[in-house]
């Protein structure tokens, strides 16, 4: 099964770049002219974002570097046990909404530390493969339209985080436990 | 609450390098990560330009109005606020299928161009509609059938078998997106009622 749909993923964007132009080509579509007017849109969104990703970056960089991350993961660590995450998973867990980077470099330290086919290893990898850094795709996404009031959106993406990272550690447990 | 938590950051990190005493580390995170900013953006704006030029020959095609139609009882279940027909639709479409394939890079230049739709039709600009909020749900807890990253962590870590954390990955974000999606009905409506 993983193998297929590793297949799948390795596929999609060599089939997407030649189905395409083929089909749009006997459509009749002006293939060069409508690339243009569509990267020249990715231009000017990407230069849109650049504020808001530097913002975001520099907060959580901060943050991390100054030491204050790992402080938040000791005083934390009997919280998250409490609801049946792992110690050695707290700063992974607090990293996750913020930063992708961040987060990826954990669960790489993580996997180094634990082996890639420990459990703790497994439930790092799940953790980290399966949700989205919720502040920062709501910080550049709602930012880029210049939307500033994000209503209940934040606690929707905290709430999805949190049912996640439980789930990674339960369902990596029965599978492989 | 996006002010508090970005300025809480910036404070707590501060005061904590402060009292541990290592104030050169934040300027150095500082200077570092606003040039990273800087330089994804700009390695963004090369991927975007290619999928969102990619997706413009595909628009002039019929093709995203094709998938759009074939995901047409889905979407209208989750954006009941937004005509069928409406360029927001094929441009959500696209993103969540980039998602569940584990394509991130393809993702991101369809949600910004999703969420540039959805704000033309939000009455008020500076105020998320409420598609807005369901799509950003659906963006952060998106099943996920391929974690191309992970895998290849793992495998450069020598795992023996890479590939072996897809089938939890895959119910981990299926629960993920369940909650996402009825939080999102749930907190839509107690915000309606204000």
């Amino acid at each position: 099964m993983g193998s297929a749909l590793h297949d799948v993923s390795a596929w999609a964007v060599p089939a997407f770049l030649l189905l395409i132009p083929v089909y749009a080509f006997f459509r009749r579509v002006r293939l060069y002219e409508a690339f243009i007017r569509g990267a020249e849109e990715g231009v000017g969104m990407a230069v849109r974002i650049m504020p808001y990703l530097l913002a975001m970056m520099m907060a959580v960089s901060i943050f991390r570097h100054g030491g204050a991350m790992g402080m938040l993961s000791r005083v934390l660590g009997p919280v998250f046990g409490a609801i049946g995450i792992p110690v050695e998973l707290v700063p992974l867990a607090l990293m996750r909404p913020f930063s992708g980077g961040g987060a990826l470099g954990v669960t790489a330290e993580i996997i180094g530390a634990y082996g890639p086919d420990s459990l703790i290893g497994r439930m790092a990898s799940t953790m980290q493969g399966s949700t989205d850094t919720t502040f920062f795709v709501l910080a550049v996404y709602f930012g880029s339209v210049g939307v500033k009031q994000y209503r209940y959106s934040l606690a929707v993406g905290l709430m999805a985080d949190l049912t996640t990272f439980l789930a990674s550690v339960y369902i990596v447990q029965a599978v492989f436990g | 609450m996006i002010n508090l938590i970005w300025a809480g950051m910036i404070v707590l990190g501060v005061i904590v390098a402060a009292a541990t005493g290592k104030p050169e580390a934040i300027t150095q995170a500082a200077f570092q990560s606003a040039q990273a900013a800087v330089k994804y953006s700009l390695e963004l704006a090369g991927i975007m330009s290619l999928w969102l030029g990619l997706m413009r020959i595909a628009e002039e095609a019929g093709l995203v109005a094709a998938v759009a139609r074939i995901m047409r009882p889905l979407m209208r279940v989750l954006f009941p606020s937004v005509p069928l027909d409406h360029p927001a639709m094929g441009a959500m479409v696209m993103n969540m299928s980039a998602n569940i394939l584990g394509l991130g890079n393809a993702a991101t230049p369809f949600g910004l161009k999703a969420m540039q739709e959805l704000q033309a039709i939000n009455p008020e600009k500076e105020r998320a509609s409420p598609a807005m909020c369901t799509f950003l749900a659906i963006n952060t807890a998106c099943i996920t059938l391929m974690p191309t990253m992970v895998i290849g962590i793992r495998a450069a870590a020598g795992s023996t078998n890479p590939a072996e954390i897809v089938g939890t990955t895959f119910l981990a974000t299926a629960a993920g997106m369940g909650v996402a999606v009825l939080a999102d009905g749930i907190l839509r409506k107690i915000y309606d009622r204000r």
